[in-house]
């Protein structure tokens, strides 16, 4: 399976591709669009803030090339934020595949910002990425701006409710990082990989196979 | 609500895991990879590698190491020591590290973290703090890493925090060195005082020689993480049971692996 991992310029793109190779997926880190355009899987990952990475993808000639994809597409943190019509972070417009605005989660005495670490999510639709999946599994989350909850397959909670993982079509989301969530998030992901890794084996580091 | 973070923290030392009492008489813990392997599976929600020996030195942090822990990690990892540029940054975020810690450089340099945060991001930006006490006051401490060339920076501890939360720094780890290596709890006075200078995300580091040491800081000084070495590498504390007891406790945690 070929599966592009889309480069916005972000700093932690290696994580992304190392957790494929655990999968046994080798990955092409790319900017592309005629690869992109022609892989299995796509996957637009993500850190930093959202108006550098757009105009990262816009310079690279990738906004058009990502709307009009028709494969199964990831969206990893900020790559879910980018999936949106607008964001408050630099007030910027997205690639509006999904619609909705991306906001500043609140901050308060008790609530701090980021909202960095594991956290559970709720389910509201049974969606393929959660399959075989505990519904209290954790994930890993590291953000400060944060998509609306209303129409979310799963929501997360700091500060106010928020879309943990997002659907539209082909495109699908998460604001965790589930290359960073052990083996919940290694079974996230090869969920998304399906059907080609149906039996991949994301328990690997307690199986000795890494 | 995210849990709070129970975070070991492997010193390294040309390559291999290293300890010592009060940051002197460093031993062997064994090799960076193998340890790390082992906190994942225990259910650590973090690990931070500090290379002792980077700053002092002024050398940066070797890659390969970077490298390999990223192949095998499917948890955060942040590493620190010798970062003093945003090339350096960039390299080991590149490497595959999810977050940089700056404490020496940003204190010659406080611009740096600025710079850092611009660049990458806060999310990517932890600003590690060594604090004394001095009478009444809390004072820094820098090169902390070799005890020949310790510097005392003049600054305040709180209004360091302060202005490194200014600056745009994305986490701190305050390590509270009157506490450190002795086992006898965290600074829980101290953290509770730097827990009200800052909104951000707090580690505590520092102190810890038993599970009620965790407990206490987590209840008193309301931090998001406790961070500790030597109780972990000993195997004195095991990371599933700790977290078992304090989510008995009502800490919110995220539980460890049960396979």
């Amino acid at each position: 399976m070929t599966v592009a991992v889309i480069d916005s310029g972000g700093a932690n793109l290696a994580s992304v591709v190392h957790a494929l190779g655990r999968l046994g997926v080798e990955a092409i880190l790319t900017r592309d669009a005629d690869v992109i355009r022609q892989a299995e899987r796509v996957i637009l990952p993500g850190v930093g803030a959202a108006a550098p990475a757009m105009e990262s993808l816009r310079s690279a000639g990738l906004t058009g090339v990502i709307r009009t994809l028709e494969q199964p597409v990831l969206g990893i943190c900020l790559g879910l934020q980018l999936l949106f019509q607008s964001s408050a972070e630099g007030d910027v417009e997205c690639l509006g595949i999904v619609p909705g605005q991306v906001t500043r989660l609140p901050s308060g005495p008790e609530i701090r910002l980021l909202h960095m670490g594991w956290n559970q999510l709720r389910w509201h639709t049974d969606d393929p990425l959660s399959r075989g999946l505990a519904s209290d599994a954790w994930f890993y989350f590291v953000h400060g701006y944060a998509a609306p909850a209303d129409r979310a397959v799963a929501v997360a909670s700091h500060g106010r409710d928020f879309g943990a993982v997002v659907r539209k079509d082909n495109f699908v989301a998460c604001q965790f990082h589930p290359e960073k969530s052990g083996g919940a998030g290694a079974r996230l992901l090869a969920n998304f990989l399906e059907p080609r890794a149906s039996s991949a084996q994301p328990e690997i580091l307690s199986g000795g196979a890494a | 609500m995210v849990a709070v973070r129970i975070i070991p923290c492997l010193d390294v030392r040309d390559g291999r895991v290293v300890k010592g009492v009060r940051f002197r008489n460093h031993r062997d813990m064994g090799d960076i990879v193998e340890l790390a392997r082992l906190y994942r599976n225990a259910g650590a929600d973090e690990l931070v590698f500090y290379d002792i020996t980077a700053s002092p030195q002024r050398r940066s942090v070797a890659m390969d190491w970077i490298e390999r822990l990223a192949e095998i990690l499917d948890i955060p990892f942040c590493v620190a020591g010798g970062i003093r540029s945003v090339d350096t940054a960039r390299a080991v975020l590149k490497a595959g590290a999810d977050k940089i810690s700056v404490n020496s450089p940003a204190l010659e340099r406080p611009g740096l973290i600025g710079e850092l945060a611009d660049a990458f991001g806060s999310q990517c930006v932890v600003v590690g703090i060594d604090s004394i006490r001095a009478g009444p006051r809390l004072r820094v401490r820098q090169y902390t890493g070799d005890p020949d060339n310790m510097v005392d920076p003049r600054r305040d501890t709180r209004e360091w925090v302060r202005e490194v939360t200014r600056l745009g720094a994305g986490e701190i780890v305050l390590n509270c060195m009157d506490a450190d290596g002795v086992r006898q709890g965290f600074d829980t006075g101290q953290l509770a005082g730097i827990r009200a200078e800052t909104g951000l995300p707090l580690i505590a580091s520092g102190g810890a020689g038993c599970r009620q040491h965790f407990l206490d800081v987590f209840r008193k000084a309301d931090v998001d993480g406790a961070l500790a070495a030597s109780v972990f590498h000993s195997g004195q504390i095991a990371i599933p049971e700790l977290k078992d007891w304090l989510d008995q406790q009502g800490i919110r945690v995220h539980p460890a692996r049960r396979d």
